[in-house]
Formats: structure tokens, C-alpha cells, sequence
């Protein structure tokens, strides 16, 4: 069953962003940057937890989980460190993400070449 | 003169501003996102049963599992064909994010690891990062104050 529901939730969210894109006629780039700021506000008022619950993967593999780890992160080390822990704590959760990225973009620069 | 010529531009360029299929993208958009969160399902459930991974730790090796697919389709240039046809069915998923880096780095690779590779990799993804960091940092201050000050 979550299966289904990561495919319609993941769907819908993609959705969003093709709106945002089409009626707004906003670029990539500012599309994905406001669904980032969206799941950090959906974390922030404790939103987010339950929709992977529901969801899995329709709310984990969409961009707007990036945001919402970076909250978590933030508010985990809070608790333990305080005010400081919110700088310091971002990452935390997220650096899957990023690490994976900045990883295989490097293999990928180093094995493909350029096209065109 | 050159007000009457921009008008008669900002016309011209409504006049030939191609109609976006809304309905048909947002299909398209929500069939390949669908898919691509399907798959990332299907991977976390793989390294749920195989691996002892919880619901809620499994994001991160799904995360990373989907980039590396995400590098290969870049490499190859089957990323792009996808991105023409579903547009953000292909942008906002993880694997997006990781497209913008990956694409960046390979395309700059001649002019240098440094230079190219080092300086352009995250030329498009890094505002996804800075606003994502930066609204994350605001969002977690208020909810400590708030938590500290005995609101919530």
C-alpha cells in the first residue's frame, strides 16, 4: 500500500512544482529552492514526520525532504547544545544528500565526457 | 522612439510566447515523479529487508542510491531526454537536485578540475542549498525560542 501512496504523493508534489513553473512561470531553480523553504516550514510546524510515515519514498525521494532534514538536524542538536546546536546541527541529517552528490558528480566528471 | 519599440517588442514576444500545455505537463509531470519516487520506494524497501535499516534512516542510502542511478542516466545523457519530457516530474525528486550538480560538473571538466569541475558544480544546485540552509536556520531559531520560552 505505501507503495501506491509514494507514487501519488511524490507525483502530487512534482505536480506543485510543475505549477509553480508553468503559472508563475517561474525557472527550475527558484521552483526547487521554494519547495526546499516549503518543507522546512512543513518540518517546523511538524508536518513533515507524519507525511513520511504515510507516504515513505512519495515524501523522502521529493526535494522537499531536504528541507525538512535540515530542520530535523537543526532542532536535534538544539536540544542537546542550545541555541548553538541550530548552526551547528544542519547537516546532520541531510549530508546524504550533498555527500552522495558532490561524490558522484566528481566519478561522473572523471569517467563521462562532456556532450556537444 | 525606443519606449514605441520596446512596447511593440514586449508585443511581439506575447504574440509568439508559446501557450504551455498545462494539463498535459502536469501529467507528464506526475506520472515520472510518481515513478521516480516509486523506485526510490522499492530501494528503500530492498535496504529495509536486506539491510537493518529503519523507516525513518532509510532516506539516506535511498538518497544516495538514486543519485548514483541519477549519475549514470546524466553520464549517457538519458537524464536530459527525461527532463524534456516530464519537466519537473524529473527536477523536484532528489534525483533532480543531484542532475543539476552532476550535469554541471561534467560540462565544465574542460576547463579544468579546479577551475571547472571545483568552481561550477554547484553553479545551479547551490540555491537550492543557501535557501534551503538559510530558511532551515530561521525555521529551527523560532521553534527553539518558542520551545525555550515554554510556548510549545
Amino acid at each position: 500500500m505505501v507503495f501506491l501512496w509514494a507514487f501519488i504523493v511524490g507525483g502530487a508534489i512534482c505536480v506543485i512544482g510543475q505549477l509553480i513553473m508553468d503559472v508563475f512561470n517561474k525557472t527550475p531553480g527558484f521552483t526547487l529552492s521554494l519547495l526546499v523553504v516549503i518543507g522546512a516550514i512543513l518540518d517546523g510546524i511538524g508536518w513533515y514526520e507524519p507525511l513520511i510515515d504515510f507516504a515513505g519514498a512519495g515524501a523522502t525521494v521529493p526535494i522537499t525532504s531536504f528541507g525538512n532534514s535540515l530542520v530535523h538536524g537543526a532542532l536535534q542538536e538544539a536540544e542537546q547544545f542550545g541555541i548553538i546546536g541550530v548552526a551547528t546541527g544542519m547537516f546532520e541529517v541531510t549530508s546524504a544528500g550533498i555527500s552522495a552528490a558532490i561524490i558522484f558528480a566528481m566519478i561522473g566528471a572523471l569517467i563521462f565526457k562532456p556532450k556537444g | 522612439m525606443l519606449t514605441t519599440n520596446k512596447q511593440k517588442y514586449q508585443q511581439l514576444a506575447t504574440e509568439h510566447d508559446k501557450k504551455r500545455p498545462l494539463l498535459r505537463n502536469c501529467i507528464r509531470a506526475f506520472l515520472v515523479g510518481g515513478t521516480i519516487c516509486l523506485i526510490g520506494q522499492c530501494i528503500s524497501f530492498f535496504y529495509m529487508y536486506f539491510f537493518d535499516f529503519t523507516e525513518q534512516t532509510v532516506g539516506d542510502p535511498t538518497t544516495a542510491t538514486l543519485i548514483f542511478i541519477t549519475m549514470i542516466l546524466t553520464g549517457l545523457g538519458i537524464y536530459d531526454k527525461i527532463a524534456q519530457f516530464a519537466g519537473a516530474g524529473s527536477a523536484v525528486p532528489v534525483t533532480g537536485f543531484g542532475n543539476a550538480v552532476i550535469s554541471s560538473a561534467i560540462e565544465h571538466r574542460s576547463e579544468g578540475f579546479v577551475q571547472g569541475v571545483g568552481a561550477n558544480m554547484f553553479k545551479l544546485a547551490g540555491s537550492v542549498i543557501l535557501f534551503g540552509v538559510f530558511s532551515a536556520f530561521v525555521i529551527a531559531l523560532i521553534k527553539t525560542a518558542l520551545i525555550n520560552l515554554g510556548v510549545i
